[in-house]
């Protein structure tokens, strides 16, 4: 099942399903003519749509809106804030083309604060799946919540079967002693082929599918943190605010110390490109990220 | 409007504004901002919203949403003399136990949206126009704006919407008090020919003196007319209107007062006395 038909099909059968956009359709081709007057394309008007969205979830909707993340969280931003979250509104946000799925665009389009801006707005949940597979099975749970919650929406298809979503959990896909990479969204299929790596290097390695930020699994970072000698956290993403700052925050909640990390984009823009070759200047490849990680003081 | 209906509207404004001066006291308040709105929002709850008090979140109930939160005075004032809030609770303005500080917020019943922050609710109003026309019921939704907050682009943005999607169940009410905070409007960012500028987005525009009831009386019914589009209705009216002592000041913005000048003021509302407040700028927040 795609976003797309997953999306159709639970506004079929829940008549408060409003779907919205700001002329963004890449993700909605098929909805115009499937949902008739429940979709409504604002036109390139993110404060409108967050702010309309706000009023329609007062009258007992559920809008699903839509638009490139970096426009949607930051252009809006203060809507989104206002309207949808002092009010505690069920306004589901998607945001098409995160981090570097933003790939050629540039730093205009490039959507790498997101976790941490939409994480710091109260009662706001932030959800990453890992590619179609993962993104179908969370979205019904992150739909029908009655909270706010902002979906970096990927779609590319993963060689990954993906178990069932329980909400607000992570997906420990392996435990390991030596190194646990920690990874959400895009860059979970390389993490996957970064583990098989660290493999064959003779290391133990677990692999956790983050999926929700916020609310986040603490006791999967917490299994993580005792039971490995090592945390990696993943994530194209600013340093600040994400999910290695996420790790640092619930280690020291519970008086916690690891040696952690980070695989992030530290604190500038990437470079634009083909996606294939941003992961190779970026340093995202499984061969790139498996040889930071042996070279880190952890195994020095 | 019978003469009697207009003369106790005429009494109930006169209400709204004892009410609104007495907020001024203490940790003051927008005084001027929400002198200039009572005959709008007293018009409004009397003779436009439809509401019914025993069943406040009757889904067919009209929307009265004020974009501009920071003239609330004259909002719960006006709530206290239609007996939607009671009188006393004024008297907590700006306690941490209440709700009743400086914008609007829904714990205080009756407020159908918080604001504050300004070019937000148009579009707010906008989506709950869009979902009566959704569910073809005949709510009509109002929301008032201040003229300075016309400089927020989004208000704008959500009218050229607005029209895209022929929500002509939509008023905006523009305050036109002529004032920014700090400045006149036509000398920071000039709005004139401001009707011209709404028509040119494609609302119907009316523009009356908006302390005149009879007036407001025949804006509200000539603004159900013609399909398809936002109803707009500039309403020209005076900061400060009613007290000489704050009356179209740049420099009273927001002011808060003695228990003294608070009876000075109150007597200058009724005419007793001429401006009595003589201090320069008062208070600007």
């Amino acid at each position: 099942m795609t976003y797309e038909e997953l999306l159709i099909k639970m506004a079929l059968e829940d008549e408060r399903i409003i779907v919205m956009t700001a002329e963004n359709r890449a993700l909605v081709r098929n909805a115009p003519k499937a949902l008739g007057a429940r979709f409504i394309d604002t036109g390139i008007t993110e404060q409108t749509m967050v702010g309309m969205a706000a009023g329609l979830a007062l009258r007992g909707r559920v809008p699903i809106v839509h638009a490139l993340a970096p426009f949607l969280t930051m252009r809006a931003y203060e809507f989104i804030r206002t309207d949808v979250g002092i009010a505690h509104l069920p306004v589901k946000l998607s945001g098409y083309i995160p981090g570097f799925l933003s790939d050629g665009n540039g730093p205009t389009h490039q959507s790498i604060e997101d976790v941490s801006i939409m994480r710091g707005i109260p009662g706001m949940e932030v959800y990453c799946p890992a590619d179609e597979d993962d993104l179908v099975k969370m979205l019904p749970a992150i739909w029908t919540s009655p909270a706010p919650a902002y979906t970096r929406i990927n779609h590319k298809k993963g060689s990954y079967s993906h178990a069932a979503y329980q909400p607000g959990k992570a997906e420990v896909v392996a435990e390991g002693s030596d190194v646990t990479l920690l990874v959400y969204g895009f860059l979970f299929e390389n993490a996957l082929q970064t583990k098989e790596l660290l493999e064959k290097e003779g290391l133990s390695v677990g692999l956790i599918n983050m999926r929700s930020l916020k609310p986040v699994d603490e006791g999967s970072i917490v299994r993580a943190a005792a039971g490995s000698r090592h945390l990696v956290t993943i994530e194209d993403h600013l340093l600040t605010g994400g999910l290695y700052s996420i790790v640092a925050e619930v280690l020291l909640r519970r008086r916690m110390t690891a040696a952690v990390t980070p695989l992030s984009l530290g604190e500038r823009w990437f470079r634009p490109g083909l996606l294939g070759q941003v992961l190779e200047t970026e340093g995202f490849t499984p061969g790139k990220m498996a040889t930071k990680i042996l070279n880190s003081s952890t195994y020095a | 409007m019978t003469n009697s209906e207009l003369d106790s509207l005429r009494s109930t404004a006169l209400k709204v504004r004892e009410h609104i001066i007495r907020l001024s006291e203490g940790g003051g308040c927008f005084i001027g901002a929400s002198l200039s709105c009572v005959e709008l929002m007293v018009y409004c709850y009397a003779r436009v919203i439809r509401r019914d008090k025993d069943q406040p979140m009757d889904p067919r109930r009209d929307y009265l949403f004020l974009s501009k939160g920071h003239d609330v005075p004259a909002l719960y004032g006006t709530f206290v003399e239609m007996g939607l809030l009671d009188a006393d609770r004024l008297r907590n303005h700006l306690s941490t136990e209440d709700s009743i500080y400086w914008h609007p917020n829904r714990q205080i019943p009756g407020v159908e949206f918080h604001s504050g922050s300004l070019g937000h609710l148009p579009a707010v109003a906008a989506g709950v126009a869009l979902d009566c026309k959704l569910r073809a019921t005949d709510n009509r939704i109002v929301v008032i704006t201040g003229d300075g907050e016309l400089n927020e682009g989004s208000v704008w943005e959500t009218i050229l919407v607005a029209n895209a999607h022929g929500l002509d169940n939509l008023t905006i009410v523009v305050d036109r008090n002529h004032f920014q905070a700090n400045i006149r409007t036509e000398e920071l960012v000039p709005l004139e020919p401001l009707a011209d500028k709404f028509e040119a987005f494609g609302c119907r525009v009316t523009r009356v003196d908006g302390h005149d009831l009879r007036e407001l009386e025949r804006a509200f019914a000539a603004s159900v007319e013609e399909k398809g589009k936002v109803k707009v209705i500039i309403a020209d009216t005076v900061r400060g209107k009613g007290l000489p002592s704050i009356e179209a000041r740049a420099d009273r913005w927001f002011c808060a007062f003695t228990a003294t000048e608070v009876a000075q003021l109150l007597e200058e509302l009724h005419g007793n006395v001429a401006a009595s407040i003589e201090s320069e700028t008062l208070v600007v927040r």
